[in-house]
C-alpha cells in the first residue's frame, strides 16, 4: 500500500472516516441530534459528490488491484451519491414524525452508500464480496428500523433471510470461480477465461454469481422479497432502497459481466435475455392489481430492472451506454414518485393507498401534476425522458439483432401503461373523499422540482446524460 | 486406502450448501433454523475455499477469503438476531408461518 493507492480511494476513504465521526458526534450531542447529523451526513454526501465529480480518471487500479478507478466507476458513483442524498433529504419530516429519530439512521445509509461506492469499484473476487456485505448489513437494519411496528420489522426479517441466502449463493458462485480459474483478479480471470476449454466449474460459478446478483437487482426469479420489503418498510427507507442500490447492484452486474466474464458472454446472455423476460412481463402484470402504491412501486421497479437488463443483455457498448441512461434517468423518475408519495398524509398521517390519490387534480394540482408527469415518464410517452430511457435500451437490442427481446419489452411497456394511467385516472377523474394535507415539506418539494425538472427538460438538454454515459461506457470496452 | 482429494472436499461443500438452501425454504418452524442454514452455507463456501487454496498448491487467496468470510458471517449473525429480537417483540413469536403480514 502506497500513498498513490490511498489517493486513489480517497473519497471512500473519506466517507468511511466521517461515517465514524459522526457516529461518535451523535452520541455527544445532547439536543436533537438526528437533525443535525442528518443534514452534516447530506453534506458529506455532497462534498464526496463534488470530489469524484471533480477528478475524471483514466482507469487506475489501487490496493494491489483490488480497487478500480474509472470513467464507469465515476458515473455510477456519481448516480449513488445523488440518490442517497435526495433519499435522505426526504426523509427528515417523516423520521421526526413517525418514531425513528434516532442518529443512526442517516449514518447507516452513509455507511450504506459507502458499500456502493466500494462494490462499483471492486476489482477482485473479495473486495467485491465486502462491499456488497457492507451495503446488505446496513440496508438490513435499516428496513427494519421502525423497531416497535410488525411491519418494518417483518421487511426487515424477510430482507435479510433472503438477502443472506444471495450472498451465500453469489459466495458459493466465486469460490467455484476461484478454484476453477485459479484466481480471484477480475483482469486475470478474464484471460483464463476467454479461452476455448473453460472449464464447467466456472460456468456454474457464473450461474451462481448471476442468482446472486438477480436477487440483488430484485430480477425474476429472484424477486419475491420486493414487494413485501417496499411495503414493509418505512417510506424513506423504500425510496432510498428503489434509487441508490438498485443502481449499484446493476453497475456491479455490468462490471462482472462485462469484466472477468467477458469470454462467457455467449452464456450469460442466454440467461440475461430470460431473467429480462420475465421482469417486464411480472412487472407489467403483477401490478395490475396492487392498491398500495408502494407495493405498485415495487413491481414497477422489478419492470424497469428488466427493461435496464435488455440493454445489457445485448452485451455491446451502445447496449451498456443504454443501461447507463436508463438508471440515470430511472433515479429520477424514482425519487420523484417516491417524494409524491411521502407528500401522501391524511391529517398528519401517512396514507399509501392508491384510493387515497382521488381527486388531488383538485385539492392539490401541483402535486398532481407532477405525478401524472412520473407516471407518464415511466409509461414511457415522449416527450418524457422515461421514452429515451427505453428508446435507447430497445435500440441496443434491435442492434444486436435481440428482435424478440424488443419486442416483448415494447409489448409490456404498453401494458405497464394501463396501471400508470390507473393512477392517473384517479388523481384527474375521481371525487376526493378526504384531501391530502396541503403544506409539503422543504426537503421533499426540492427533490421533487430536481426530479420534474429532469424528467421534463431532458429532451433540451440531454447532453449531461448522454455524454457521461458515453463516456462511461466506453471505458469498459476497451478499444 | 482411498485418497482423499480435492473432489471429495467439494462434495461435502456441495451437499452442506445444498442442505443450507432447503433448510432455508423447506423448513416452515422457527427462524432460528433459518439463521443456522445461512450459516451452513457460509460454512460450505469455506471449506470450497480452503480446498482450492491447497489444491492450487498454497495460493493464500483462497484462505484469505475464507477469513473475510468468517467475520462476515460473524457480522451477519448479529444483525440477523437483533432484528429477530425486534420483530419478537412485537409479534410474540417467531414461527415461520407467523411472517405473513405482507403478502400478495
Amino acid at each position: 500500500m502506497s500513498s498513490a493507492d490511498v489517493m486513489i480511494a480517497l473519497p471512500e476513504i473519506f466517507m468511511a472516516v466521517a461515517g465514524m465521526a459522526l457516529l461518535l458526534l451523535g452520541t455527544f450531542l445532547t439536543r436533537n441530534p438526528t437533525r443535525v447529523i442528518t443534514w452534516l451526513t447530506i453534506l458529506v454526501l455532497a462534498f464526496v459528490f463534488v470530489t469524484v465529480a471533480w477528478e475524471t480518471p483514466a482507469r487506475t487500479t489501487a490496493f494491489e488491484g483490488m480497487f478500480v478507478a474509472d470513467q464507469f466507476g465515476r458515473f455510477m458513483k456519481l448516480l449513488v451519491l445523488l440518490g442517497s442524498g435526495l433519499a435522505l433529504a426526504m426523509s427528515t419530516g417523516y423520521v421526526e414524525r413517525e418514531q425513528m429519530s434516532r442518529f443512526e439512521f442517516p449514518v447507516l445509509i452513509l455507511f450504506a452508500t459507502l458499500g456502493m461506492m466500494l462494490m462499483i469499484s471492486a476489482n477482485d473476487l473479495i473486495s467485491l464480496y465486502l462491499g456488497l456485505e457492507m451495503q446488505s448489513l446496513a440496508l438490513y437494519v435499516v428496513a427494519a428500523f421502525r423497531r416497535e411496528t410488525v411491519r418494518s420489522t417483518e421487511a426487515g426479517l424477510k430482507y435479510f433471510v433472503l438477502g443472506a441466502l444471495s450472498s451465500g449463493m453469489l459466495l458459493y458462485g466465486a469460490s467455484l470461480v476461484y478454484g476453477f480459474a485459479g484466481t480471484t483478479r477480475f483482469e486475470e480471470l478474464a484471460t483464463v477465461l476467454a479461452g476455448d476449454a473453460v472449464s464447467a466449474g466456472a460456468v456454474i460459478g457464473l450461474v451462481f454469481i448471476a442468482a446472486g446478483i438477480a436477487f440483488k437487482i430484485s430480477a425474476v426469479p429472484f424477486h419475491m422479497w420486493t414487494p413485501d420489503v417496499y411495503e414493509g418498510a418505512p417510506t424513506p427507507v423504500t425510496a432510498f432502497f428503489a434509487a441508490a442500490p438498485k443502481i449499484a447492484a446493476m453497475a456491479l452486474c455490468a462490471r462482472v459481466l462485462l469484466g472477468p466474464f467477458v469470454g462467457l458472454t455467449n452464456e450469460w446472455q442466454q440467461i440475461l435475455i430470460v431473467v429480462s423476460v420475465g421482469s417486464m412481463l411480472l412487472g407489467a402484470f403483477a401490478a395490475i392489481n396492487q392498491t398500495n402504491i408502494k407495493r405498485l412501486m415495487a413491481y414497477s421497479s422489478i419492470g424497469n430492472v428488466g427493461y435496464a437488463l435488455v440493454g445489457l443483455a445485448a452485451g455491446t457498448e451502445q447496449g451498456l451506454r443504454g443501461v447507463l441512461i436508463y438508471m440515470a434517468i430511472y433515479l429520477f423518475m424514482t425519487l420523484g414518485t417516491f417524494a409524491c408519495i411521502l407528500a401522501m398524509k391524511q391529517k398528519g398521517r401517512m396514507v399509501e393507498q392508491i384510493a387515497d390519490l382521488a381527486g388531488l387534480s383538485r385539492t392539490n394540482p401541483m402535486l398532481a401534476l407532477a405525478l401524472a408527469l412520473f407516471m407518464f415518464s415511466m409509461a414511457g410517452i415522449p416527450p418524457l425522458a422515461g421514452f429515451f430511457a427505453k428508446y435507447f435500451v430497445f435500440l441496443a437490442a434491435v442492434e444486436a439483432e435481440l428482435y424478440t427481446l424488443a419486442v416483448i419489452g415494447v409489448l409490456s411497456s404498453v401494458v405497464s401503461a394501463f396501471y400508470y394511467w390507473r393512477i392517473v385516472r384517479v388523481m384527474y377523474f375521481e371525487d376526493a373523499v378526504e384531501g391530502l394535507d396541503r403544506p409539503m415539506e422543504p426537503g421533499i418539494a426540492a427533490v421533487l422540482a430536481v426530479s420534474t425538472a429532469v424528467i421534463t427538460l431532458f429532451i433540451l438538454l440531454p447532453g449531461a446524460i448522454l455524454g457521461g454515459a458515453r463516456i462511461a461506457a466506453q471505458s469498459l470496452f476497451p478499444a | 486406502m482411498m485418497e482423499i482429494g480435492l473432489y471429495h472436499y467439494l462434495t461435502v461443500a456441495a451437499i452442506l450448501f445444498t442442505l443450507g438452501i432447503f433448510g432455508i425454504f423447506v423448513n416452515r418452524k422457527n427462524v432460528i433454523i433459518i439463521l443456522m442454514s445461512i450459516e451452513l452455507m457460509l460454512l460450505a463456501v469455506n471449506i470450497n475455499l480452503v480446498a482450492f487454496s491447497t489444491q492450487l498448491l498454497g495460493d493464500l487467496v483462497g484462505q484469505i477469503f475464507a477469513m473475510f468470510v468468517l467475520t462476515v458471517a460473524a457480522a451477519e449473525a448479529a444483525i440477523g438476531l437483533a432484528i429477530l429480537v425486534v420483530y419478537f417483540r412485537n409479534r410474540g413469536s417467531i414461527a415461520v408461518e407467523d411472517i405473513n403480514l405482507m403478502k400478495g
